[in-house]
């Protein structure tokens, strides 16, 4: 992997966003994303996820702060700071009246790149993301995930050193998302720094190194993902028991549910081991048939860290 | 400050133009065909059927005289609604963030909707003369170096004006009232199919504030070598406008206005 974490990809000061209707969006964050990282920004709806990602891509006017892409001002050397910069939007923002491969074409030539060069690379880049088949077709004629991957081509065909994706995988099947997955993977490891933000937790948890949340416009969390997923105290285990119970039983130590006559649902804090939870219930005679996590761990934090 | 190289921005400058000329080239029927069937209508009506009845206007037969009106409201309309209908879809379907995120400069993005609209304008304009030679085969252009020097200059001028309009629209409702409200009335009285000659003292002095008066006659004067105004004052006002259009124009995009959030 290579990676030069010394150097920032992303670095924003103190950065402020007040609507023309008076919301504050963003309440002065500071952020800094390491070159060749892969790092999750989470949040709920309305956090300010978008906002951040507008501002660094020139979309929304900032009200104050700075924002630097590999060092690059967004105020000062704004057109070179663009050129490194490849961002996928949470929205559809291409025509939907041209062709697949006019629209990536057109779009290596907004950022400099003449025709006769940018054919070649657009054929490899429609061709690694499956949307060869479908060049000549109008893009409002593509499936939901086709629309996504065309998206993606767009954000990388001048070939960004820092890639944002906004939620990138909304409305996708799940084999088209572990697809993708292994396609960001793919160009992290090639040396492209990312920024996701996602609603999939496990996503995030897949495939990032460092994770930001931010919510009400503030970063409350900026961290390393197996950092944050050490806080982790308690894990939920669902048990799939052989015989049917009327109660819950009780077990010192464990706080245990009947979710319904065959299922026990409990959650075992890191001090206590599951060993002993199994050998407690055989000894009270209650045979598990098979166990599996009750949710995602990162959702668990999630929830946690945003009711703060 | 560092920027991006000159032919970088050149490369941008031709890719926006020429997706632009691209546009309107696909949907001719929507664009290109319909002015040559409507100014074909307003020559069999005014020019053919009606016109020996008028007789002549400035010394001109009928038909005749209409020409550089007709190709003139033709230009405007299509320079107009070229730049306002793509710069409004590109804000509707959200593909102006293609735009806003790439490194091209604000100059280029209005330089390139601007060079669409005037090759819309002056090709519409080529189309409509040659439809005026099927009714007036005759037709000889007396200055052809002001001819298109108007005709260049009032495609740009209605180009950044259907810019503006787009700038500040929010709905399909608002880039279609400044058009049927206020462009169609001031063209039809601004001396295309009259010479304001033939109006009263009081009808005339009104007509004098009308913009389009001097557009219309400046053409009238490259084609046909005659017309009710100034052509130099005509040509500085033109030329003003332009700059001070302009000027708007790109401090909208500086300040993100209708496009920025």
């Amino acid at each position: 992997m290579r990676t030069k974490l010394d150097n920032f990809a992303l670095e924003i000061s103190d950065l402020n966003k007040v609507y023309s209707g008076g919301t504050q969006a963003l309440k002065g964050i500071s952020l800094k994303v390491k070159e060749g990282d892969f790092y999750a920004l989470l949040g709920p709806n309305g956090a300010g996820k978008s906002t951040t990602i507008g501002i660094i891509g020139t979309l929304v006017t900032k009200t104050s702060g700075t924002v630097k892409i590999f060092n690059h001002d967004i105020d000062q050397n704004v057109s070179i700071a663009k050129s490194i910069l490849g961002v996928v939007s949470q929205e559809l923002n291409f025509s939907q009246f041209e062709k697949v491969i006019d629209i990536v074409t057109t779009q290596a030539g907004f950022y400099g790149i003449p025709k006769f060069v940018a054919k070649p690379k657009v054929e490899i880049m429609l061709k690694r993301l499956g949307l060869w088949d479908k060049r000549d077709d109008q893009a409002r004629t593509l499936s939901g995930g086709y629309k996504r991957r065309l998206m993606i081509a767009k954000a990388l065909i001048h070939e960004p050193k820092l890639l944002i994706l906004d939620e990138p995988t909304a409305g996708v099947d799940i084999e088209l998302r572990r697809e993708m997955w292994d396609f960001l993977k793919e160009i992290n490891n090639n040396g492209t720094t990312i920024i996701l933000t996602t609603h999939y937790l496990e996503e995030a948890e897949q495939l990032c190194r460092n994770i930001g949340i931010i919510d009400h416009g503030e970063i409350v969390v900026d961290t390393s993902m197996k950092d944050l997923l050490r806080k982790l105290d308690v894990q939920g285990f669902v048990l799939d028991l052989e015989e049917p119970l009327k109660e819950a039983p009780n077990i010192n130590g464990f706080e245990i549910r009947l979710e319904d006559p065959l299922t026990l649902v409990t959650a075992v804090s890191k001090k206590s081991s599951i060993n002993n939870l199994f050998s407690e219930l055989n000894n009270i005679g209650i045979n598990v048939k098979s166990m599996r996590n009750e949710s995602n761990r990162l959702e668990e934090l999630f929830i946690e860290m945003i009711k703060k | 400050m560092k920027d991006i190289s000159n032919r970088t921005i050149l490369i941008t400058l031709w890719t926006l133009t020429s997706k632009e000329i691209r546009r309107f080239m696909r949907i001719w029927i929507q664009t290109l065909v319909p002015p040559a069937v409507t100014m074909s209508l307003y020559f069999v009506i005014f020019g053919s059927l009606i016109g020996p009845r008028i007789g002549e206007m400035d010394g001109f037969d009928y038909v005749q005289f209409m020409i550089p009106g007709l190709i003139m409201m033709s230009v405007i309309t299509n320079s107009y609604a070229n730049v306002v209908s793509s710069f409004y879809g590109v804000k509707f379907q959200k593909s102006i963030e293609e735009l806003l995120i790439s490194p091209m400069p604000h100059w280029v993005i209005l330089l390139g909707f601007i060079l669409g609209g005037v090759s819309r304008g002056v090709l519409v304009g080529i189309i409509v003369f040659c439809v005026s030679l099927i009714f007036y085969p005759e037709f000889e252009i007396a200055n052809l170096g002001l001819t298109l020097l108007v005709l260049v200059l009032t495609a740009i001028l209605f180009s950044l004006m259907g810019f503006i309009n787009a700038v500040f629209a929010d709905s399909f409702d608002d880039i279609s009232v400044i058009p049927t409200f206020v462009l169609t009335p001031l063209i039809y009285l601004g001396g295309v199919f009259y010479s304001i000659n033939i109006l009263p003292e009081l009808w005339r002095q009104v007509s004098m504030a009308n913009p389009m008066l001097y557009v219309v006659n400046t053409f009238r004067e490259g084609m046909l070598g005659i017309s009710d105004v100034s052509i130099s004052f005509s040509l500085t006002m033109i030329s003003i406008f332009i700059f001070v259009f302009t000027s708007l124009s790109l401090y909208l995009l500086h300040k993100g206005i209708g496009i920025r959030e």
